[in-house]
């Protein structure tokens, strides 16, 4: 097997860009505290092949205990409200730009790939990670359940309540940074 | 036929794959009358794509460099 070192230096580059979507400016900090706790559990990884999903789960659960360490106070989210959002209809309803012939694509082309992760950054963590995770990086459900020590049952309800949350905040950074202004026909 | 609230409610889970084949039969039979809910359905799958294109990063060179430094540090 690779030593550790090279193991995790081919990773480096992904996880740090995990680690800037999970946490925002703190990824370096929590970046570094996975490469010690991973170095520090290296004797339990006994299949090369395993190391990203690995190394993934343990900078995951790094993310999640720093974001918990930090929370003000629990988050007051009222989620009927929440659940009854529809992103589609808001964009139907309110129609941003009239002259347009495709709104809905046109609302989601205002975003720049920062402006999407500056939506997600404003997220709680809890169901930050899941969309992060799931969405962007492509794991299963199951596989981030085993991460993160929860049931699936837990992260597919959280996946559901971090979409409306998404959808919700989307509307709502597009609104305070002036990304539904049409340009002069 | 199930109503368009149940059905958009549902929608990201469809596209995951997560809904069991009793509801998806479900959704399927409203999609197929519903042109409302396709629409709703097209967006849900263009927003997972605007979400998945924003993974691609380009991670700063110098925090990358102190990153491997640690590396060198942890295993000389």
């Amino acid at each position: 097997m690779l030593s550790f070192r090279d193991l995790a230096r081919e990773q480096l580059p992904r996880l740090l860009s995990l680690a800037r979507r999970l946490v925002g400016d703190d990824a370096e900090d929590v970046v570094q505290e996975c490469l010690l706790k991973a170095f520090q559990k290296f004797d339990q990884l006994h299949d090369a092949t395993a190391a990203p999903a690995w190394l993934t789960s343990i900078l995951v659960n790094s993310c999640r205990d720093r974001a918990r360490a930090r929370a003000r106070r629990p988050e007051e989210i009222d989620f009927d409200q929440v659940e009854r959002f529809s992103l589609f209809r808001k964009i139907a309803y309110e129609d941003p730009f009239p002259y347009s012939d495709s709104l809905h694509l046109d609302f989601l082309a205002e975003f720049s790939r920062e402006d999407v992760r500056a939506v997600l950054m404003r997220l709680p963590e809890k169901y930050r990670i899941p969309l992060v995770v799931v969405y962007m990086d492509g794991y299963l459900a199951r596989e981030l359940a085993e991460m993160l020590g929860v049931p699936l049952g837990t992260v597919l309800a959280r996946l559901h309540r971090g979409r409306k949350l998404f959808e919700t905040q989307m509307w709502e950074y597009a609104e305070q940074n002036g990304l539904l202004r049409e340009a002069a026909p | 036929m199930i109503s368009c609230a149940d059905a958009v409610r549902q929608l990201w889970e469809y596209l995951d794959g997560t809904v069991d084949a009793a509801e998806r039969g479900l959704i399927d039979e409203h999609l197929v009358r519903c042109r409302r809910c396709c629409g709703e359905l097209d967006f849900a799958r263009e927003l997972r794509r605007t979400l998945a294109d924003a993974a691609h990063d380009d991670v700063p060179a110098d925090v990358l460099r102190r990153l491997n430094q640690t590396l060198e540090e942890l295993e000389p």
